[in-house]
């Protein structure tokens, strides 16, 4: 087919602006749901997507309309989520200086990583100090967990260990 | 290895340049044959496998350039959480199999100039290339390898559609066993510097370089 043939279909100049508008509205907002992803990584319960359009194509000016305000939805619901998380965290993080001070007064309380939004698997648990006799004594401690179990394969060499 | 490029661009059709002013297609031929990846382009995988951390996969939507692309692929219709970039999709995949996996030259070489630069580079059969090649909206009916229905973006010569953007070419225009001459094209969206572009395509014809 040769190239003349294709005849291209140009926007109004009036709507041109408006489109070129939106595609800047769409760049500032990836932009920010970008930087928030990363801020809100590691945590999880956040939805990212926004409808695909059936791409790559030109979108109509009702698309381009439609992906910024998906975009800008997006951005807000995650925004609300993530200061709420972390506000639940920071509340978090004063309950486990509160168990390192005072362990009697949290008995059994067990706060992990995740809870204050960090990555990893360790958890800060209040536990008696040897047992039954510190449950009946009253001598209470945080015990810190290692962290993550090492990574073991379930294949030939672990089954020889 | 050094020496210059001969770059050039491709055409832009006029809706998309009027959409997309900023949109490019660079490009540059040269002899090379595909074939299996040599020791040393293994060794700069395994390398590059070892400094793309989980952290650096988790920033790459916030670099400039793999960003540019999101935010391009957003304006086109593409959800890139859904079809990824093809940085974030690299990214994505060395976290997924513990290392950037070798699978062939070419294949290695597009995909080491993805992650270092974040441009991601497309590959054709010269030889059944015919004339220029350039970016613009499909026709109905057109085949990219499968029947379009029209309005989609494609890298196209004047023959027909080569690929839909950023999709995989038409087998009787890409790279086969036979090939002796390569077209590599790169897009240039908006926010992309011309020295990233020009370092992805350099990038890919060094390594090829290496397996010749």
């Amino acid at each position: 087919m040769a190239l003349q043939l294709l005849e291209p279909v140009l926007a109004p100049a009036d709507e041109r602006a408006a489109r070129r508008s939106l595609l800047d509205q769409i760049a500032k907002l990836e932009g920010e749901l970008a930087q928030l992803f990363c801020t809100a990584f590691p945590r999880t319960g956040f939805e990212w997507g926004v409808g695909s359009r059936g791409g790559p194509r030109l979108l109509s000016l009702g698309e381009l309309e439609r992906v910024r305000d998906e975009l800008a939805e997006r951005l807000q619901d995650n925004r609300s989520t993530l200061s709420e998380r972390t506000w639940q965290e920071e509340q978090k993080r004063c309950l486990v200086e509160e168990m390192l001070l005072e362990p009697e007064e949290h008995r059994w309380e067990r706060i992990s990583n995740a809870e204050i939004g960090e990555p990893g698997c360790k958890h800060w648990h209040v536990r008696p100090r040897y047992g039954l006799i510190g449950m009946l004594v009253g001598w209470w401690r945080v015990v810190i967990s290692s962290g993550c179990p090492l990574a073991k394969g379930r294949g030939q060499s672990a089954a020889a260990r | 290895m050094s020496f210059e490029l001969e770059l050039s661009r491709g055409w832009i059709g006029a809706d998309l340049a009027a959409e997309f002013p900023d949109l490019a297609l660079l490009q540059v031929s040269m002899e090379a044959r595909p074939g299996k990846t040599p020791p040393p382009v293994k060794e700069r995988l395994r390398e590059m496998s070892n400094r793309f951390t989980g952290g650096k996969a988790v920033q790459v939507r916030q670099q400039a350039v793999p960003w540019a692309y999101r935010v391009f692929f957003r304006q086109i219709g593409i959800d890139p959480d859904e079809r990824r970039t093809p940085v974030e999709a690299a990214a994505l995949e060395r976290m997924r199999a513990g290392a950037f996996q070798s699978t062939n030259l070419l294949d290695d070489a597009l995909l080491i100039a993805t992650v270092e630069t974040g441009v991601p580079v497309l590959a054709f059969d010269r030889d059944r290339v015919q004339g220029e090649v350039g970016l613009r909206v499909a026709q109905a009916g057109e085949q990219a390898p499968y029947p379009l229905r029209g309005g989609e973006i494609v890298t196209a010569d004047e023959a027909g559609p080569l690929s839909v953007l950023f999709g995989e070419p038409n087998p009787d225009r890409g790279v086969t066993p036979a090939t002796e001459r390569m077209l590599l094209a790169a897009v240039q969206v908006k926010g992309v510097p011309d020295v990233s572009v020009e370092e992805a395509l350099w990038t890919v014809t060094e390594t090829l370089g290496a397996g010749a």
